[in-house]
């Protein structure tokens, strides 16, 4: 984590408490693009917004959310869409293997084609699952994470604005 | 069909139509004009309403009316057809919904922009966006046009006419004084009423069967006259190499395509989070399974209890299998029952079009207006006047999709849908897979693979005998017929995501770092999500 609120935010703050109440919000001057990410009083640079997305990016809590999505979502696309592949490649290549009968009237080509309708109900449930116990806790964490930064940002940002006044 | 038929049926629609009018004035009334409440109707659905309302988005006429029809004139080949439209909802759950609804605020060019140059990106996946939307529409129109046609007999070409006029009206009223959540509404509606006439047809069917799919298949099997090979693959896409090339091409575009129709992505927009739409992806996916599951046994149904010979004589690509098979559940077809029950068929059909439409037109409106309008426009407009543009845009998409479902009447409506399924896959997919997941992917490799893929994708069309070349084509007389199979999907979706490549490979502009970083983390975690 980023201690970007170091002495130089606490020494702005005492400068100027009150016109930095005022000032939070609604930015005066500032137009449609954010300004760009000011030198702060001690010489250090603040972080802007994509800072703070590149330092999330590389923190531990995201990188275990990311490859908690990955270990799940790329093995199941791979399996599901060679799945499907190869039923779509024996229907339109081997009619013979897939006209073979199991049971009564019932044969293997209706058997993989109820077998594509299990498999899409199964996944779905298993990514719901896994989405729900291993994923969201943790974006939701993350999600405040950000939020927080950003907030401490432009407060930060207002202080040293109002200092400069 | 008799007049009490008819009679019976357009009461049916015009009811739909005052209710769906209802529903739109209802929604509107407290209506604030931004943009927000127009695209995405305020973000305030709830899963189960989001769920339902993308059911009735996806399941066209064509699913309802068209893959049982396949069903009953070529048996299991039919079903290869919604396997596909299934298994694309995987994709759809896995790589898109979350993130997409996290990234973007309306349309698929959104979460592209965020990472690239802004103005050639959205012209770009605008300009395929509206492509796609078109394509589809003018589908829903021509399958309007069909089912009309059917119910006035062959009286009809004047009322077929009429009729995709006065679709392509109702559904400029309902989106442009309605927005996301007259349009949601109807869906919703929409998806009760097809879900409840499935489940109703299917239970009378297998009561037929006493309960018993096994007798039903060697029933169907036996009427059809093909024994055995009616319930194996084969009979419609086992003729020769082009067909089962073909077929391949039609698989891949319906399950890759799906995660690229721009009225589909736009639904994740109009819940809260990004665990919303998930949920109402996994809403989504248990019904639509749950239709097809019921198509095959009304496919099957229709084969064996009207026959093969009776449904190719009232449509020759079966379109009329499932009304047909309504009437003979009902007691035939000059019986009261028969009667009932085919009016309220056609009826459902007929709100499932315009429900289809209504979705498609929102979609498209968003695309010219938000993605279009705002990159060529000089200045910079506010809020409300884009909104103004998307009404004005609705009623472009209208007249064109009903000049061209005009001129397209003839053409398989099956085949249309396959079409757009192709030129979403090739032109949408790659780009939007790019954006969320290449690290080094840049704006000149977005622009290429949304040209990339939608180029050859159009021109392998024009080029195919769809167009010209054989006696079905549009323009049978002319031959400029150089591409065999009827749908690009096999050619152009590989070259989509080639053509990002290489455009990513070649550039000289560095990939942003932090951008990518933003995306990937809002992606994942919702941060910054509207």
């Amino acid at each position: 984590m980023d201690k970007h609120e170091g002495p130089d935010a606490g020494t702005i703050r005492l400068d100027d408490p009150w016109y930095d109440a005022l000032a939070v919000g609604w930015g005066e001057g500032e137009g449609g693009d954010p300004p760009p990410p000011r030198q702060a009083a001690g010489g250090r640079a603040a972080p802007g917004a994509s800072d703070i997305y590149l330092e999330v990016q590389r923190s531990a809590a995201f990188q275990e959310v990311r490859s908690r999505y990955r270990g799940f979502v790329v093995p199941a696309t791979a399996g599901f869409l060679l799945w499907y592949v190869a039923y779509v490649v024996a229907a339109t290549m081997a009619p013979g293997v897939m006209a073979r009968p199991v049971f009564g009237a019932v044969n293997v080509a209706l058997l993989a084609g109820l077998g594509q309708f299990l498999s899409t109900f199964l996944l779905t449930w298993a990514y719901a699952r896994h989405a729900r116990l291993r994923r969201d806790r943790a974006a939701l964490d993350l999600r405040w994470t950000v939020f927080e930064q950003e907030r401490d940002q432009e407060r930060n940002r207002n202080q040293s604005r109002g200092s400069g006044r | 069909m008799t007049t009490e038929h008819q009679t019976l049926a357009l009461i049916l629609f015009s009811l739909f139509i005052a209710v769906t009018l209802g529903i739109t004035t209802w929604v509107s009334r407290n209506r604030h004009g931004s943009a927000e409440e127009f695209y995405v109707g305020g973000r305030l659905f709830s899963p189960m309403e989001n769920g339902f309302a993308i059911a009735g988005d996806y399941m066209s006429a064509a699913s309802f009316l068209g893959i049982s029809g396949l069903i009953a004139l070529f048996g299991y080949d039919g079903l290869l057809y919604s396997v596909g439209f299934l298994v694309a909802w995987l994709v759809v759950l896995f790589l898109v919904a979350e993130l997409v609804r996290n990234c973007g605020r309306f349309t698929l060019a959104d979460v592209v922009a965020a990472r690239m140059s802004e103005r050639p990106v959205r012209i770009a996946a605008g300009a395929s966006s509206v492509t796609v939307s078109v394509l589809y529409l003018v589908a829903q129109m021509v399958g309007a046009g069909s089912l009309v046609g059917l119910l006035l007999g062959d009286s009809g070409t004047a009322a077929r006419t009429l009729t995709v006029i006065g679709v392509g009206a109702l559904m400029v009223v309902y989106v442009s004084f309605g927005g996301m959540r007259a349009t949601t509404w109807i869906q919703i509606v929409k998806a009760v009423l097809l879900m409840g006439g499935a489940v109703t047809l299917t239970v009378l069917v297998l009561l037929r069967f006493h309960g018993d799919f096994g007798q039903l298949l060697t029933s169907a099997a036996e009427r059809s006259g093909h024994g055995p090979r009616f319930l194996s693959p084969g009979l419609k896409y086992g003729a020769d190499w082009t067909s089962r090339f073909d077929f391949m091409s039609l698989g891949l575009a319906l399950v890759l395509g799906t995660a690229g129709l721009p009225h589909i992505l736009s639904r994740f927009y109009t819940v809260p989070t990004a665990r919303a739409a998930r949920r109402s992806v996994v809403w989504a996916i248990a019904l639509i399974g749950g239709f097809y599951l019921m198509t095959i046994v009304l496919g099957f149904g229709a084969a064996a209890l009207v026959g093969p010979d009776e449904v190719r004589a009232s449509n020759a690509s079966g379109n009329t299998a499932v009304p047909l098979l309504a009437a003979f559940l009902g007691g035939g077809a000059e019986s009261t029952g028969g009667a009932v029950l085919f009016a309220v068929v056609a009826a459902i059909a007929f709100a499932t079009i315009l429900a289809v439409v209504a979705g498609i037109t929102l979609a498209s409106s968003a695309s010219v207006a938000h993605d279009l309008y705002a990159s060529l426009k000089r200045r910079h407009a506010r809020q409300r006047s884009e909104v103004a543009v998307a009404r004005v845009a609705a009623v472009g998409i209208g007249a064109v999709a009903i000049a061209l479902g005009l001129l397209a009447q003839d053409l398989n409506v099956a085949f249309l849908v396959g079409l757009a399924f192709a030129v979403a896959a090739s032109a949408n997919l790659p780009v939007l897979l790019y954006s969320l997941f290449w690290r080094a992917f840049t704006t000149r490799g977005a622009v290429w693979s949304v040209y990339g893929g939608l180029v050859p994708a159009v021109v392998l069309v024009l080029l195919s005998p769809v167009v010209s070349g054989s006696p079905d084509s549009l323009f049978p007389g002319v031959s400029f017929q150089f591409f065999p199979l009827q749908n690009p999907g096999l050619v152009s979706i590989p070259l989509g995501f080639l053509a990002g490549w290489m455009g990513t490979v070649t550039s000289a502009e560095d990939p942003d770092e932090a951008k990518y970083a933003e995306t990937e983390v809002r992606s994942l975690t919702g941060a910054g999500a509207v």
